[in-house]
């Protein structure tokens, strides 16, 4: 037991985690191309044309599974940053830091994509739909954070200053999430129900989940790539990264 | 409970010494508020619809004009590092300062709302829940924002990112407290939303000081 403590802090020091990122990248890169390549073939040519939506439906293999992921990278760069803070490791702050720009991506893909799908389907590229909006202030928070970071200039600062900053806002998450909700209940603004969704097709539910694996993976293969940067660019004045340089 | 005590009857009177940054927020939210009608228009029906929700961004836009003010002088002339080495708590400090930021920020708009709401129309027994609902979350905004206030401290372009970093934490308070208004003008009681702006403050009240001191801390390491 005490063993394999020891080994998982042994990757909590730049120097060692470097190279294992490192090894680690083409494998994540590998099987994001897979599951992208197969879920996409589902998604084009074997799911069946949607009875009510038509083709335009097929933007939700890109939209769903971007929005899964900008909800599931905040909570895992909140997870993050929490450990940071809580244990003093320089690679947690780093992997923060390195998640936040792909979560933003995610977070402005699923908006974006969503305007695409709305325009044909609704009529209008925006709705103040509750998911829409809790989606906008999600976006917001991942700008609010980068922002922060990009701010400060002590690296050490930033990263603990962003951790504080990702506890607060995960916290505030459900709050801002329900409040949306019932906001948008009490206004009967849209008549969307987006909550009763047809029952959906085998075929293309398979078609979401490779395409959510796709996302897992290239987010995961960015991230690690960038936290690999990062540790270049802070590790730079050590003897180590001037022969990892080389 | 002493130090709490020291801590707002010194912030009290050191805003009562320079009076103008107090009222130039108390007077932005006057100037704000004024505006929407010239912009929107001179109707009634129209404005009073539209009046909790300007009273409550105005306040969300107030509030945010005080915070760098919070720390930043004491951060300056280094009586914050001393309130960190003090033998009281330093939450007890912020707390202190955070009440004091209100009284001086968040009282005011609240005593001010029920006649800026004359302007818009709306009848005693809407100013009434108005006044309630900025007397729960004017509060809110101060202990979120002071979180914000500490997370930017001397850092480049603060004001800037204390905005991008408070207003979207601030979404919750400007639905319920606009929305409780909004309900009871449509007749549907404000209790739920009160009830839920109250819930979110004394979270606050538990968390954001804590939250705050841990943020201070990182800025004066």
């Amino acid at each position: 037991m005490r063993q394999s403590i020891v080994q998982w802090f042994k990757f909590a020091s730049p120097q060692s985690f470097y190279p294992l990122a490192g090894r680690l990248i083409p494998w994540f890169w590998s099987a994001a191309a897979i599951f992208g390549i197969a879920g996409l073939w589902i998604a084009f040519f074997v799911a069946p044309t949607d009875a009510q939506q038509g083709e335009g439906y097929r933007i939700i293999f890109v939209h769903v599974p971007a929005s899964w992921m900008s909800m599931f990278i905040y909570l895992v760069m909140a997870f993050w940053a929490g450990l940071g803070l809580a244990l003093n490791t320089r690679v947690s702050g780093m992997m923060a830091q390195a998640l936040a720009p792909t979560g933003a991506l995610m977070a402005a893909l699923s908006l974006w994509t969503g305007a695409l799908w709305g325009k044909p389907m609704w009529g209008a590229w925006w709705v103040w739909d509750a998911r829409l909006t809790s989606e906008l202030i999600l976006f917001f928070l991942y700008l609010g954070f980068i922002a922060l970071q990009a701010a400060i200039d002590d690296p050490r600062r930033a990263d603990k200053a962003g951790a504080i900053l990702a506890l607060v806002g995960v916290v505030n998450i459900p709050i801002i999430y329900f409040s949306v909700k019932w906001w948008n209940t009490l206004h009967q603004g849209s008549t969307i129900n987006l909550n009763k969704a047809p029952s959906m097709a085998q075929t293309m539910l398979w078609g979401m989940l490779l395409m959510a694996l796709c996302f897992w993976m290239y987010s995961i293969a960015v991230a690690l790539m960038r936290v690999r940067a990062i540790i270049l660019e802070r590790e730079r004045h050590t003897e180590w990264v001037k022969h990892a340089v080389e | 409970m002493n130090a709490f005590l020291a801590t707002v009857r010194r912030d009290l009177l050191l805003a009562l010494r320079r009076k103008s940054e107090v009222l130039t927020a108390v007077f932005f939210f006057v100037i704000v508020t004024s505006l929407f009608p010239l912009g929107i228009g001179p109707e009634p029906v129209l404005l009073k619809k539209i009046a909790p929700g300007i009273l409550w961004v105005a306040a969300l836009l107030a509030t945010l004009l005080g915070l760098p003010r919070l720390f930043a002088a004491d951060h300056a002339d280094g009586t914050l590092e001393q309130m960190a080495l003090s033998p009281s708590p330093l939450g007890l400090l912020v707390a202190g300062k955070i009440l004091a930021h209100w009284l001086l920020c968040g009282l005011p708009l609240v005593l001010l709302a029920p006649v800026l709401g004359l302007q818009f129309d709306l009848d005693v027994s809407t100013l009434g829940i108005l006044t309630l609902a900025l007397l729960l979350g004017t509060p809110l905004l101060s202990l979120i924002g002071a979180i914000g206030a500490a997370l930017t401290l001397g850092v480049r372009g603060g004001g800037v990112l204390l905005a991008l970093l408070v207003l979207p934490l601030y979404i919750p308070a400007l639905i319920f407290g606009a929305g409780a208004v909004e309900a009871h003008i449509a007749g549907l009681g404000a209790g739920g939303h009160l009830s839920l702006l109250a819930a979110m403050l004394a979270l606050a009240v538990f968390f954001a000081p804590w939250a705050t001191t841990a943020s201070l801390r990182i800025a004066l390491e």
